[in-house]
């Protein structure tokens, strides 16, 4: 793995952006793209279909190799790395696919378990730690099911079970409320609430649905309670969450929820309407 | 149907060529790399080899007994008859023992490990495997190679056998033929390098099927219509490379002997 990067600061910041551009044939998704996922934060992207929010993730864990410009990941400069030092790097990042993408042949202890199965570690280990993720996603009980025989929900849930159980020191979602119904919606958001304030784990949520992103900002996750709870009146409560729109490949808004509720540009007024 | 200029057609068929050779050099530099994945390589060598085993059988059987029954045709008027052990041989250990087990391997396996391959890339779950820091290469395409070329080897010395006693029952029943000199005329005309070469053309076809299976998959763009364009493409490409590496090897190997 190529040293750790030295002149950003990648000790205060998960992720850097430093100029990414990429085409795709003759169409551009990202042009000149430049944020900050600072340690601990979780960063929500905003943006209409094709805007270039999900190829952001892909970058990030190394799926996609940018045109120009530098991606830094806990420290390494990814642009510089090949794929084999990829591997190494991907283990302390977690994804959660738009679609869960679960291994379809395997079970759900199975997808759970993949990471570790391939670390070779004991199986009363890897037993342990697949029943405490599973219990994290309140979903203990479909630990022998297959994919096929899920909700959509569930896979969902499944994904992030998969993407935490070695405690990633990034979680990358990929839309993980798309084409689900309101209830289910908010367990999600839940859930990732919970590894936000639970692990302090820095994240980048891709999202298509604005209210997500206000939920996770406007609440916190109450342990005593083991639900989550509107953050009104407690000022001294950081929930670290912020926002960032993408247009045509372009970030035309980052800012906390605050911010873009004050916002003029006519854009964004239509887009958060 | 979409028209491409010829500049962009030679482009992409570079590139695929590109990309075909990348994966096969990396199912092969793989080797060399921990994990090997011993439980997947076995579980493939058992998909592959016991799964094909039916076809393989019934297809060496039944081109032993036309090959008898033909080549009996034209000996018969020269009064060679107990020859036919000797043709039947010849033909299958060399020619069609390697060539049509290739065939109906690749039939099954290819577009087997084309549509797998490629249900995993339409459904993301190739990326989450990189995402979750495992070499698909190295997890999904190296086991399947190692497997068919091993379960080819035997596949094929089975079709062989099997084919020379579909031979053998024409040549007994039909033909009248003496048991000991069909098989002794059998054996009597092959020569080592017969069998040399009968049994390498399965190693490099059973690369060949592999790789070719594993690339369409792996390549595999737009969703359920695309896993079965592959699957389509992954069986008539490993066809007919599979003859055409076959012409090459024979001539070289009859350029060697």
């Amino acid at each position: 793995m190529p040293p750790l990067a030295d002149t950003p600061d990648t000790v205060h910041k998960a992720i850097i952006f430093e100029d990414v551009s990429l085409r795709f044939d003759e169409l551009t998704v990202l042009d000149r793209v430049s944020f900050e996922l600072k340690r601990g934060e979780t960063k929500v992207l905003l943006g209409i279909a094709g805007s270039g929010k999900s190829t952001i993730l892909k970058l990030c864990l190394g799926l996609l190799k940018p045109d120009s410009g530098r991606i830094y990941v806990l420290g390494h400069d990814i642009t510089l790395m090949s794929e084999e030092e990829l591997f190494d790097l991907r283990s302390k990042i977690g994804i959660v696919f738009q679609e869960s993408a679960l291994f379809d042949s395997l079970n759900v202890r199975g997808n759970v378990a993949f990471r570790l199965t391939e670390e070779h570690l004991p199986e009363s280990e890897i037993e342990k730690r697949v029943r405490e993720a599973l219990s994290f996603v309140e979903l203990e009980e479909a630990i022998e099911k297959l994919p096929s025989e899920l909700s959509g929900g569930m896979r969902r849930r499944v994904g992030i079970a998969r993407a935490i159980i070695t405690q990633p020191e990034v979680l990358l979602y990929d839309s993980p409320t798309g084409g689900l119904d309101p209830i289910t919606s908010t367990t999600i958001i839940e859930l990732i609430m919970k590894q936000r304030d639970v692990y302090k784990t820095s994240a980048l949520l891709v999202s298509h649905r604005l209210q997500d992103g206000f939920m996770l900002a406007t609440h916190y996750y109450d342990p005593v309670s083991k639900h989550m709870q509107p953050a009104d009146g407690m000022p001294t409560r950081d929930i670290h969450t912020r926002f960032m729109i993408l247009r045509e490949g372009q970030v035309i808004f980052e800012g906390t929820a605050p911010e873009l509720g004050r916002v003029e540009d006519p854009y964004i007024k239509e887009y958060i309407a | 149907m979409e028209l491409i200029s010829p500049f962009d057609f030679v482009k992409r068929s570079l590139l695929a060529v590109q990309e075909y050779a990348y994966l096969s050099l990396r199912a092969v530099t793989n080797l060399i790399r921990k994990p090997l994945y011993l439980a997947d390589t076995i579980q493939q060598a058992d998909f592959i080899g016991v799964g094909s085993l039916p076809i393989v059988i019934l297809t060496g059987m039944f081109t032993g007994i036309v090959l008898a029954l033909n080549t009996s045709k034209t000996l018969q008027q020269f009064g060679s008859l107990s020859l036919t052990g000797r043709l039947v041989s010849l033909s299958m250990v060399r020619e069609l023992g390697p060539v049509l087990t290739s065939l109906m391997v690749a039939g099954r396996n290819a577009s087997g490990m084309a549509s797998e391959l490629g249900s995993m890339k339409v459904t993301e779950q190739i990326d989450a495997m990189r995402a979750l820091g495992t070499d698909p290469y190295k997890k999904l395409v190296t086991p399947r190679v190692i497997a068919t070329i091993f379960m080819m080897f035997f596949l094929t010395i089975i079709s062989d056998f099997v084919g020379l006693v579909g031979g053998w029952i024409i040549s007994f029943a039909m033909l009248g033929l003496d048991t000991y000199q069909y098989w002794n005329s059998a054996y009597q005309a092959l020569k080592y390098d017969d069998v040399i070469t009968g049994l390498v053309k399965p190693l490099v076809f059973g690369f060949i099927i592999a790789t070719v299976g594993c690339y369409y998959g792996m390549n595999t763009k737009g969703g359920t219509q695309g896993v079965g364009r592959a699957t389509t493409q992954a069986v008539v490409a490993s066809s007919v490379l599979i003859l055409a590496t076959d012409a090459v090897l024979t001539q070289l190997f009859l350029t060697l002997t």
